[in-house]
C-alpha cells in the first residue's frame, strides 16, 4: 500500500483522480437514495402550496435572516411534541426551496406557528418584540409596514412551477391579484383566492389595514400558515395515539 | 509600489485587458439588472474594472521587471492576499462580536434594515469563512506550492485574476446581504451570479495549481498540496452541486434552489458540514503540513500517519453531513451513517493532530519561547479538542440535547477560533518576515500579546457557549412532577443572559488580537527589505517566457 502511494504521489492528475472517487461516495450514497424515497412517499392529499401573499412573507422572512434563529423542524422527542406539537414530516416542506429547517433555535420552533397567535399579536410582536415579550431578545422590524414589492411575485410562481412545485399557469397569472385580495377580505378576488388555494386558506387584513398591501400583511400571512399547509402531521400522531 | 511593476509589459497588456472586460461586465450587470442587489454589485465590478484599467494603465511606462525574477518566487499575490486576508478579518469579526452584543442588547443597532441581526450574521460568517479563512488559503497555498514544487507559478496573470475575482465575490456576498439579498441557506447564502462567479475563479485556481506542479523539481508532491488540492477540487464539487439555482429572471438577483425540502436538508448539510472540512480543515492542514514542520525546525513526525489522515480525512468526511439532521424527516439509516462516520473520523483527525505534536518533539522549547510557534500548537491541539467534540456531538442521544442549541455555536468556534485562526496567524508571522526579506516581524512583543489576546478570547468564548449550550438543551427537556415542561422557552431565553455577554467580551478580545497582527503586519511590509534569502528560491529556473 505504501509503495502504491509512494508512486501515486508523483502523479498530480493520480491524486487529481482518487481525491474525486474518494470524495464522492458517501455522498452518492447518502444523497442519491433520497430522490428514489421522493417517488414513494406520497404528498398528503389536503396538502396546498403557500399562496402568493405567504411566499411573498416566505422571502421576507429569508431576506431578515429569520431562519438563523428559528427552526421549523420539530424532532421526534417527546419534549418536542409537547412544546410545539406533532413532529414534522418530509411531506410538509417538500414544496419548499429552500427549505427552512434551520439549525439553531436562539427563539422558538416555528413549524407549528400558524394561527397560534393573533394577527395583531404578530405585528406589535414584529414592530418592536419587547412592546409584548418584555425579556426578548429578538430584534425589531419597524420597516415591515412598508408596500409589498409585487412586481416579481409572478415570475417567483412561475419559476417555482417549473422547479415541481403545483402552481398553475391560472395561478401564476393571478399570483399579483391573489396576493392583493388575501389581505382584503370584502374585495371581489376572495372567491378565487379560495377556489384556488382550498378553502381553509387564512383571508384576512393582516396588518389590520385593508386598504394597502404591506410587508406585514405578507409575513403575518406566511406565520399564520406554518404548519397548516396540511393536517398530515396531527392525523399521523392522532393514530399513533389510538393504536 | 505598484504591484502591477512586477509584471512585465505584455502582462500588463493582457491584464489592461482583463479590467476592461470586467468593467463592461459590470456595466451589462447594472443596465440588465436597472435595480436591485443586481445592479448595485454591476456597478460595483464596473468601478473595480475601471479602478484597475488606471492602475495597470499607469504601470505601463514604468521599466519592466527584473529579468531574474523568473529566478524568484512569485509572492506579490501571497503579499496582497496576506492584506485582504487581515482586512476581512477585521470586517468579519467585527460583525461577529456586533452580533454577539446584539444578543446581549438586542437595540444596539440603528434602526435601519441594513443593519438587522439577520442581515449582519450572513456578513460575520461570510466574511470570516470565505474573506478571512478564503484569502488566507489562496495567499498561503501559492507561498507553500513554489516552495515545495521548487518552481515559480505558472503564470503571473491568474494568481491576480483569482486573489481580485474570489474577493469581489465575497464584496458581492456580504453587500448583498445587507441589501436583503440571500438564498438563505447557510454558508452558501450568495445568489446565483455570484456563484457563477466563484465557479470561473476556481477552475482557474485549480488551473493555475495543476500546471504549476506540473513544473516542480521534485518528484513527489508534498503533503502539504495534497490537502490543497482537495481543498480546491471538493469545494468546486460542493459549490456546484448545492447552488444549483434556477432565477427568477436573468435581470434580477433572485433565483430559488433546484432542491427542496428533504433533499434540499441533506444537500445543504452534505455541503454545509463539508464546507467545515474541505474549506476549513482540509486547506488549513495543508498549511500545518508546511508551516509547522517549517517553523520548528522538524520534519513531520510520520509520513505514514500523514497518508493514513489525508485518505481517512477525504472519504470519511463527506459522509458526515447527515449529523445535522438527527430526529428529523431525514431518513433514519441516512441518520445513522452520518453518526457512524462521524465517529470514525476521529481517527484520521486525531491521526493528523497527533502528527503535528509529535513533530514538536525536540522543539519544544522553541515551543516556549517562539510565539508564531505556540500559535500552531495551539491550533493543532484545538484541532484534536474539537475534532473530539464533533464527534461526541454527532452521536444520536448527544445531539438530542445538543441541536439547536449554542453548544453547537460554541464547538464550531473552538474549531474556527482555537484551530483555524490560530494556525492562519501562525503562517501569516512566519511568512510575512519572509516575503518582507525580515528575518522576524516589525514588533516581536505584539505577537505575545495577540497569542494570549486570542487564547484567552477562545477559551471565555468556548466556555461561556458549552454553559450556555447544555442549560438551555436541560431546559427545554425539563419536566416537573406532574409531568408538565418546567421552562417556558422565555425562561431559557433569560437564562442565556450572562453566557451571551461573556461571549462577546471572548469575541472583542479575539478581535483586538486581530487587529494587533494588522498593525504588525503593515509596520513589517513598510521596512526596508534586508536581504533576500538564497536558499529561498526555484531549482533550475525555466528560461523566461
Amino acid at each position: 500500500m505504501l509503495r502504491l502511494h509512494y508512486n501515486l504521489e508523483k502523479l498530480s492528475m493520480g491524486m487529481v483522480a482518487a481525491i474525486i472517487v474518494a470524495a464522492s461516495i458517501g455522498g452518492i450514497v447518502e444523497i442519491a437514495p433520497l430522490f428514489k424515497i421522493d417517488e414513494t412517499v406520497t404528498i398528503p392529499d389536503d396538502m396546498r402550496p403557500h399562496t402568493p401573499l405567504e411566499l411573498a412573507g416566505r422571502e421576507i422572512y429569508i431576506r431578515e435572516g429569520c431562519y438563523a434563529c428559528h427552526s421549523q423542524m420539530v424532532r421526534s422527542l417527546a419534549d418536542e411534541l409537547d412544546r410545539y406539537g406533532p413532529y414534522s414530516l418530509a411531506a410538509e416542506s417538500a414544496y419548499d426551496h429552500p427549505m427552512l429547517w434551520g439549525s439553531k433555535r436562539t427563539g422558538p420552533d416555528l413549524a407549528r406557528l400558524g394561527e397560534k397567535y393573533s394577527d395583531a399579536w404578530h405585528s406589535a410582536h414584529l414592530i418592536n418584540p419587547r412592546d409584548v415579550v418584555p425579556a426578548s431578545i429578538m430584534p425589531s422590524y419597524p420597516w415591515l409596514e412598508q408596500s409589498l414589492d409585487t412586481r416579481l411575485l409572478s415570475a417567483q410562481l412561475g419559476t417555482l412551477a417549473r422547479l415541481g412545485v403545483p402552481y398553475s399557469s391560472e395561478m401564476v397569472e393571478a399570483a399579483v391579484a391573489d396576493a392583493q385580495a388575501q389581505s382584503r377580505p370584502d374585495s371581489d378576488g376572495v372567491d378565487a383566492v379560495l377556489e384556488r388555494y382550498g378553502e381553509d386558506v387564512a383571508v384576512r387584513a393582516f396588518d389590520g389595514d385593508p386598504s394597502r398591501l404591506t410587508e406585514m400583511d405578507a409575513l403575518v400571512a406566511y406565520l399564520q400558515s406554518l404548519g397548516t399547509l396540511t393536517n398530515a402531521a396531527y392525523e399521523i400522531l392522532a393514530e399513533g395515539e389510538t393504536e | 509600489m505598484n504591484a502591477a511593476t512586477t509584471l512585465s509589459q505584455s502582462e500588463r497588456q493582457v491584464g489592461f485587458g482583463l479590467a476592461i472586460a470586467l468593467a463592461v461586465l459590470g456595466l451589462v450587470m447594472a443596465a440588465g439588472a436597472k435595480q436591485g442587489a443586481m445592479a448595485v454589485h454591476g456597478a460595483m465590478a464596473m468601478m473595480l474594472g475601471m479602478y484597475l484599467v488606471f492602475y495597470i494603465g499607469g504601470s505601463f511606462y514604468q521599466p519592466e521587471p527584473n529579468a531574474d525574477r523568473v529566478n524568484q518566487y512569485y509572492d506579490a499575490p501571497t503579499r496582497f492576499g496576506v492584506t485582504m486576508t487581515l482586512i476581512w478579518a477585521m470586517i468579519g469579526m467585527t460583525a461577529g462580536v456586533w452580533v454577539a452584543a446584539l444578543m446581549y442588547w438586542p437595540e444596539a443597532t440603528p434602526a435601519v434594515p441594513w443593519t438587522s441581526y439577520g442581515r449582519l450574521r450572513p456578513v460575520h460568517t461570510t466574511g470570516v469563512i470565505f474573506g478571512f479563512g478564503g484569502n488566507a488559503l489562496i495567499a498561503t497555498s501559492f507561498y507553500v506550492l513554489q516552495r515545495t514544487s521548487r518552481a515559480r507559478l505558472a503564470d503571473s496573470i491568474s494568481p491576480w485574476f483569482i486573489l481580485i475575482g474570489f474577493n469581489l465575490f465575497c464584496a458581492w456576498a456580504v453587500t448583498g446581504y445587507v441589501m436583503g439579498s440571500t438564498q438563505s441557506k447557510e454558508y452558501a447564502e450568495a445568489e446565483w451570479y455570484a456563484d457563477l462567479w466563484l465557479v470561473v475563479v476556481w477552475v482557474t485556481y485549480f488551473a493555475l495549481y495543476i500546471r504549476t506542479l506540473a513544473r516542480r523539481h521534485e518528484p513527489h508532491i508534498y503533503v502539504a498540496n495534497w490537502y490543497y488540492m482537495a481543498f480546491i477540487l471538493v469545494v468546486a464539487m460542493l459549490h456546484i452541486v448545492n447552488n444549483l439555482a434556477l432565477p427568477v429572471s436573468f435581470g434580477a438577483a433572485k433565483s430559488f434552489t433546484i432542491w427542496a425540502g428533504v433533499q434540499d436538508a441533506m444537500i445543504q448539510w452534505w455541503y454545509g458540514h463539508n464546507a467545515v472540512a474541505f474549506f476549513l480543515t482540509a486547506g488549513f492542514l495543508g498549511m500545518l503540513y508546511y508551516f509547522l514542520p517549517v517553523r520548528s525546525g522538524r520534519p513531520i513526525w510520520s509520513y505514514r500517519l500523514s497518508i493514513i489522515s489525508f485518505w481517512g480525512i477525504v472519504f470519511f468526511y463527506i459522509w458526515v453531513g447527515s449529523h445535522h439532521l438527527h430526529y428529523t424527516a431525514l431518513p433514519y439509516w441516512t441518520q445513522t451513517l452520518g453518526m457512524t462516520f462521524s465517529v470514525m473520523l476521529l481517527v484520521p483527525s486525531w491521526a493528523s493532530a497527533g502528527n503535528a505534536i509529535a513533530t514538536l518533539n525536540g522543539a519544544w522549547h522553541k515551543v516556549r519561547d517562539d510565539a508564531t510557534l505556540r500559535f500552531m500548537f495551539v491550533a493543532a491541539v484545538f484541532y484534536g479538542l474539537s475534532t473530539f467534540e464533533g464527534s461526541f456531538l454527532a452521536i444520536r442521544p448527544v445531539n438530542s440535547l445538543s441541536h439547536y442549541t449554542d453548544w453547537t455555536v460554541g464547538h464550531v468556534h473552538s474549531g474556527t477560533l482555537g484551530w483555524v485562526a490560530m494556525i492562519i496567524f501562525g503562517a501569516i508571522y512566519t511568512l510575512v518576515p519572509q516575503i518582507s526579506g525580515r528575518e522576524e516581524m516589525a514588533w516581536p512583543h505584539a505577537i505575545e500579546w495577540h497569542f494570549w489576546l486570542a487564547v484567552g478570547g477562545t477559551l471565555i468564548y468556548v466556555i461561556a457557549l458549552w454553559n450556555a449550550g447544555i442549560t438551555q438543551g436541560l431546559m427545554w427537556r425539563a419536566y416537573d412532577d406532574h409531568g408538565a415542561l418546567s421552562y417556558s422557552f422565555m425562561e431559557s431565553v433569560q437564562a442565556m443572559a450572562p453566557y451571551y455577554l461573556l461571549r462577546t467580551i471572548g469575541g472583542a478580545m479575539f478581535l483586538i488580537g486581530a487587529v494587533i497582527c494588522a498593525l504588525n503586519c503593515r509596520a513589517t511590509y513598510r521596512l526596508a527589505p534586508m536581504s533576500t534569502e538564497v536558499s529561498d528560491r526555484p531549482l533550475n529556473p525555466q528560461p523566461a517566457e
